[in-house]
């Protein structure tokens, strides 16, 4: 009895501290006992620590490092503040029997799991291990997944998954593929519920990429991650492509072609600061408001600067980076795929200190128009933001939709449904800011007072048309030679936002350079902002 | 009429707009030249001929004695504000200046539309037109500048040699003549001996002007200076002349008016140039005395009456180690560095110029009155990088400009942008000229330190980083002077300023690592205290951080490495709004330091005040450095700063950052080593290669305009030419692959 209670609360002590690299041996033989059977038991702990802790053995870790990436380990404690992380199931060893699987386990099984702090607020980790069994998937390293991710949403808080596997446990067969699905299950319920955030720092392949594809963000590492259904040799085998890794699913063409991935970091180090960086602008769950961060940039500040942000020349591009920048706090926009469907910009910054969601269109990039690509790429940011009670800002400036046999034959009218619906069905609140053009049916789209557009704005060169001036004229007076006459007529009645104001489709049109105040009120008006959907299932948006 | 009004007159709303967005820019009201001197009447309306910061000086004046303003402006410049400030704008044309600034038949339609009396060409474009000039004589409106018959004689630059000669002015030893064609360059050049200069016949501000050493750059540049003029001036003649080795630029200005009045005021010294362009100005010079200053003055007005000059107008010597001076060329227009002068002379220069070209007299005559007030310096802040002088064009994201240091007025921007103006490719791309006045040179150059590092431009490169450098060179501060002076003391160009040791003792490295790793930690304390206000909490495990700093050394870089530990002097808390004091120890391989660091920086604000106090030092005025730096912008791992004009990659890495760092990878470069990249946007004026050919390593291959100069791109290396992009008159831009070689 004595013993027992004795051990236990050795037990208690030497639960280490720190994240690793604190053996907790050296520290038991000071309250060595007679007692030799909880001697050797605290041994064996503390020898399956120790292994838990170095994973796949020094050999593999130099290996890991001289590939410019880090340790699962060392990964996690970049990510969270110094001395908060706290494992689960470091002991948890794989149960496969066969292929000699029974004589060769590695404690901890591939996969570092447990909870930290980012700036002092809670989120679940899993780690995958790349060191010990090549980062494999079994069945046990899934249910440490699934157990973080119950946890997660137990307590309402995020979840950051960081993934470097070679994919299947291959030796476990259909035990693995079941765990795949299990934690797939859970990135479904999880969605919309708590944060969920990839980030790919190795490779991540077959089944494997699927768990990435169902959470909110993927984010990568430049060289040295990769992801793909079927890496280089499959491809080859099937459709004669000779492609190499990088080509296939580097960061490049997750960034820039499949929009696959939100962003991509120069190394391991900068990822997790940069992830730390995002989540400041998230809440722990969707049960929470955004945070709220000390704002020096004044409330009231106006910015003359804008009232001439706009070129007078109306087919002139410019950036509207620039406008999102001089209006927000202290010109900070966390940009969300940036390389990706350039003609929109998505993003998070704040307003007086609060997250917002930015959508807008951007000028610079082939006018701003709607395509495929940047509809799907802002309406799942929408969903994203509405699920998480962020609210949306919207800045138009939109010629339509794209035309041509392209868009049209790979489904523009599906594809740019998704964004109609996402504006539609958000309940956050929005606020819409139209620059300059909102042409067609574009117009309805990018958040307008239609689809519950809390609070519209125009600009006093805000031009809102079924069309541009040349393009409608041809089309009214296609019979008459001289049409510049009308031309002229419809612009002074289209190209300037009084029209839509007059029918109460805009609040007001406001001098850009109140634009951040007006922002900033409208916010704290509709900070109680309450509306329901009508009560269903689920609804089904266009897929 | 407004300009927008013009420009799309149905748009009601907007242009309406427009109106209340230039009511509500508050323009600053500039005295740097004190109030009106003239009673009388001169006219009642003038018309501005040109763009940009001068438009905008000579509005001021002409505002000042109450004479209404006619702005013109092409389609690039429809919103900037020379138009805002005038009261009345004319459109005159597209943004290619041909066609606007230098589009006489639209300007004069201007004229008449307006009703202006008179016109102010302000430099460049039309100024030094003596054919504008005539038409404008033709139209019975006045010209605010010199005579046609001066301007013309005074404009060409070998009449110009001539009519020197007879007033008894110092000429160049040389040849005077046109140069046909390269044959007879060669010969001319070898005859007055090498090196020589050739320069554009009809040119000026250094366009068009280059320098050969010998035969083989004599032909290559005989080439490019013909085209380079035929561009700029239309005019492709050129002139030989020797070329004066370590010379000093100093010249004198002078004015006059219709009565026979002349003067000249303190001369001006031009010697920091880069590619035969001004870059600083100051005056007076440090080099010339009383005596020299009268003999220059007094053949500077020989001159000017020999022409008849009446107006304000330039002449430009060229000063030896003997303080022999021989005349280079007269400019018979106001000149950009004018400020300077104002400044120690009292003369408001445009006001002398409308004064006489109305028939009045100078407000002073008498020359004995012409005295030197202090001394003033001007920078030049172009939109370039301060490397290769590239031109950078883009919109001014921030802009906000130093305002006065120690007294009212001593510092003073003359600029034609505001914060969100565009630098185009279509004009100059000088931001501001930036002018600082003061008792002594010493006062007006720590006036100019200040100001460039309280000078805050975001959007476009900017030369800022050299200004402050050489305003700080030793040499500079000597007064030791010469046109030479950037290409010998940055023979392969400003690479960023090298830090130093430091008064209190600290090195630099040490003091501006902790001023980062001091912002680093208010900012990280903010993340940690979401929703808590204005105190924040210091997170765990931020005080001990490691520092990795750019250091300049011998034209490479070397990354500094600062142990740091850098605590709260009080508490645990920072404050996001106002002081904080940090207790602070640094160790680097040589020493171990603790000092305290006190800073106001408030998050929003682009200045941090930062003062180091070293622990070590009892006498405090020791113990004590104070400077500023500029927050330019946060990195995934630390902050990007300037510090004494230049920028800072600073890296503030938590410890187990900096243990982990080893094991990153340096991300391999692209290869550029087989591509021919375009330094710049701009045209191709030519491509000198086809494919297939051997090429040798500096072999021109192409040449490239912007911003109205030619630039050579030269072959990286040895090789064939594998693939040529580009053909002649495409618009490329900065970085964009003109020409690839085979690999080896």
């Amino acid at each position: 009895m004595y013993s027992l209670r004795l051990s236990s609360n050795i037990l208690r002590r030497s639960i280490p501290r720190a994240l690793y690299a604190r053996p907790i041996f050296p520290r038991v033989r000071t309250y060595a006992t007679p007692n030799t059977k909880a001697t050797a038991v605290l041994q064996k702990i503390d020898s399956k620590r120790k292994e838990s802790i170095v994973g796949g053995g020094q050999k593999r870790i130099d290996s890991q490092h001289a590939k410019g990436k880090l340790t699962a380990r060392e990964r996690v404690e970049l990510l969270v503040d110094p001395n908060t992380f706290r494992e689960y199931d470091a002991f948890v060893e794989h149960q496969c029997v066969d292929f000699g699987m029974e004589k060769n386990k590695i404690t901890g099984d591939g996969v570092v799991t447990g909870y930290g702090k980012i700036n002092g607020r809670t989120v679940y980790i899993f780690s995958q291990d790349f060191t010990t069994f090549g980062g494999s998937l079994s069945k046990t390293f899934a249910q440490k997944i699934c157990k973080i991710m119950d946890k997660a949403m137990l307590v309402g808080a995020p979840v950051i998954g960081l993934n470097d596997s070679g994919g299947a446990r291959i030796q476990e067969g259909v035990d693995s593929l079941a765990g795949y699905a299990e934690i797939f299950q859970r990135n479904v319920l999880s969605s919309g519920v708590v944060p969920q955030i990839s980030v790919i720092m190795g490779p991540c392949a077959g089944g494997a990429v699927y768990s990435p594809a169902l959470t909110d963000f993927t984010f990568m590492v430049r060289d040295t991650s990769y992801l793909f259904v079927t890496g280089p040799d499959v491809v080859k085998t099937v459709t004669k492509e000779d492609v190499t890794q990088e080509e296939l699913g580097g960061a490049k063409v997750h960034t820039t072609k499949s929009g696959v991935a939100h962003d991509a970091f120069e190394n391991d180090i900068e990822a997790m600061a940069k992830m730390r960086e995002l989540l400041s602008y998230l809440p722990q769950s969707n049960k929470e408001t955004t945070p709220i961060k000390y704002s020096a940039d004044p409330k009231d500040r106006a910015d003359e600067a804008l009232n001439t942000i706009i070129p007078a020349d109306s087919t002139k591009a410019y950036d509207m980076k620039n406008p999102i920048k001089r209006i927000v706090d202290e010109g900070k926009f966390f940009e969300i795929q940036p390389d990706y469907a350039k003609n929109i910009l998505i993003g998070f910054s704040r307003v007086n200190g609060r997250s917002v969601g930015i959508v807008a269109n951007q000028p610079l990039v082939s006018s701003g128009v709607l395509d495929i690509n940047a509809s799907v790429k802002a309406a799942r940011f929408v969903r994203f933001c509405d699920a998480f009670n962020i609210p949306i800002i919207t800045f138009v400036d939109v010629p339509g939709f794209l035309p041509g046999t392209q868009q049209e034959h790979n489904g523009i009218i599906r594809e740019g449904a998704k964004l109609l619906y996402a504006f539609a069905e958000c309940t956050v609140p929005k606020i819409t800011v139209i620059t300059r053009k909102a042409y067609g049916g574009a117009y309805d789209v990018m958040s307008s007072k239609h689809l519950r557009g809390d609070i519209n704005y125009a600009w006093p060169t805000a031009e809102i048309a079924v069309m541009g001036a040349k393009g409608a004229v041809e089309i009214i007076f296609r019979h008459e030679s001289d049409r510049s006459h009308a031309e002229a007529e419809y612009i002074d009645k289209f190209a300037n936002p009084l029209p839509a104001a007059q029918r109460g489709f805009l609040d007001d049109i406001i001098l850009p350079s109140t634009t951040r105040s007006r922002i900033i009120e409208d916010l704290e008006v509709l900070e109680n902002k309450k509306l329901e959907n009508p009560w269903r299932k689920h609804s089904n948006m266009p897929l | 009429m407004f300009a927008s009004k013009i420009l799309s007159s149905s748009r009601l709303v907007k242009s309406n707009f427009l109106v209340q967005a230039r009511k509500s820019l508050n323009l600053k009201t500039r005295s740097y030249f004190g109030p009106s001197k003239t009673t009388e009447k001169t006219f009642d309306k003038i018309l501005i001929a040109n763009r940009g910061e001068i438009a905008c000086r000579v509005i001021r004046t002409a505002k000042k004695m109450g004479i209404k303003t006619v702005a013109i402006y092409s389609d690039a410049d429809a919103e900037s504000l020379h138009v805002r400030l005038a009261d009345e704008a004319v459109r005159v044309g597209p943004a290619p200046t041909s066609q606007s600034y230098l589009n006489v038949p639209a300007i004069m339609d201007a004229i008449k539309q307006t009703g202006a009396q008179a016109v102010h060409p302000g430099y460049g474009f039309l100024s030094e037109n003596s054919e504008f000039v005539k038409q404008l004589e033709a139209n019975n409106v006045t010209f605010i500048g010199p005579g046609e018959y001066a301007m013309q004689a005074m404009g060409d630059k070998i009449q110009s040699k001539i009519i020197a000669k007879e007033a008894g002015v110092n000429i160049i030893p040389g040849f005077n003549g046109v140069v046909p064609d390269i044959a007879r360059a060669k010969e001319v050049a070898n005859e007055i001996g090498y090196p020589v200069m050739l320069k554009a016949s009809a040119g000026g501000g250094g366009k068009g002007m280059r320098i050969a050493y010998n035969d083989e750059e004599l032909l290559e540049n005989f080439r490019l200076c013909s085209d380079e003029a035929k561009s700029s001036f239309g005019d492709s003649r050129l002139l030989v002349e020797r070329f004066i080795d370590h010379p000093r630029h100093i010249e004198i200005q002078i004015i006059s008016d219709k009565n026979g009045n002349y003067l000249y005021l303190p001369e001006r010294e031009c010697s920091i140039q880069r590619r035969n362009q001004k870059v600083i100005e100051e005056a007076p010079s440090p080099y010339i005395d009383e005596k020299t200053r009268k003999a220059m003055g007094e053949q500077a007005v020989a001159l000017a009456k020999n022409v008849g000059y009446n107006s304000a107008g330039t002449v430009e010597f060229l000063v030896d180690s003997k303080k022999q001076f021989y005349f280079l060329e007269m400019n018979t227009r106001l000149q950009v560095e004018h400020p300077i002068t104002e400044y120690i002379s009292g003369f408001d220069l445009v006001e002398e110029m409308i004064r006489s070209a109305a028939g009045l007299n100078l407000t002073t005559t008498d020359q004995s009155k012409v005295k030197i007030d202090g001394w003033a310096i001007e920078s030049r802040v172009y939109a370039e990088d301060p490397e290769h002088y590239l031109p950078s064009i883009g919109t001014l994201s921030k802009y906000v400009e130093p305002t006065s240091y120690i007294e009212k007025n001593d510092v003073r921007c003359d600029s034609g942008i505001t914060e969100g103006s565009e630098i185009s490719m279509y004009y100059d791309p000088m931001i501001c000229k930036l002018s600082t006045h003061g008792p002594t040179r010493e006062a007006a150059s720590e006036a100019m330190t200040h100001s460039l590092d309280t000078y805050l431009i975001r959007g476009v490169n900017h030369n800022i980083p050299l200004l402050r450098d050489v305003i700080a060179h030793p040499s500079f501060q000597a007064g030791d002077l010469f046109t030479g002076f950037l290409a010998k003391h940055y023979p392969s160009g400003f690479k960023g300023y090298t830090l130093k040791d430091s008064t209190n003792g600290i090195h630099e490295s040490i003091q501006l690592g902790t001023a980062a790793a001091a912002i680093r930690n208010i900012l990280l304390s903010r993340d940690f205290s979401l929703g808590k206000g204005s105190a924040a909490e210091i997170p765990a495990g931020s005080s001990d951080v490691v520092v990795t700093i750019p250091q300049f050394e011998n034209d490479g870089v070397v990354n500094k490495t600062v142990n740091l530990s850098i605590k709260p002097k009080v508490g645990n808390n920072v404050s996001l709004s106002g002081l904080n004091e940090f207790e602070c120890t640094a160790t680097t391989d040589a020493e171990n330091i603790s000092f305290t660091l006190k800073t106001d920086w408030k998050l929003s604000n682009p200045f941090v005040n930062v003062e180091v106090i070293n622990n070590a030092i009892s006498d405090a005025s020791k113990a004590s450095t104070k400077f500023v730096i500029q927050f330019l912008d946060q990195t995934p791992l630390g902050l990007q700063l300037q510090y004494k004009g230049s920028k800072f990659m600073i890296n503030v890495l938590s410890k187990a950052q900096e243990q982990l760092m080893k094991y990153m990878k340096e991300k391999k470069k692209v290869d550029t080593s087989n591509l021919v990249l375009a330094p710049m946007p701009g045209t191709i004026v030519s491509v000198s290669v086809e494919k297939g050919q051997k090429v040798a390593e500096g072999a021109e291959v192409a040449v490239i305009e912007a911003m109205k100069m030619q630039n050579v791109l030269r072959a990286p290396r040895a090789g064939v030419i594998k693939s040529i992009l580009v053909k002649t008159g495409d618009a490329v831009n900065g970085e964009d692959i003109l020409i690839e070689l085979e690999k080896d």
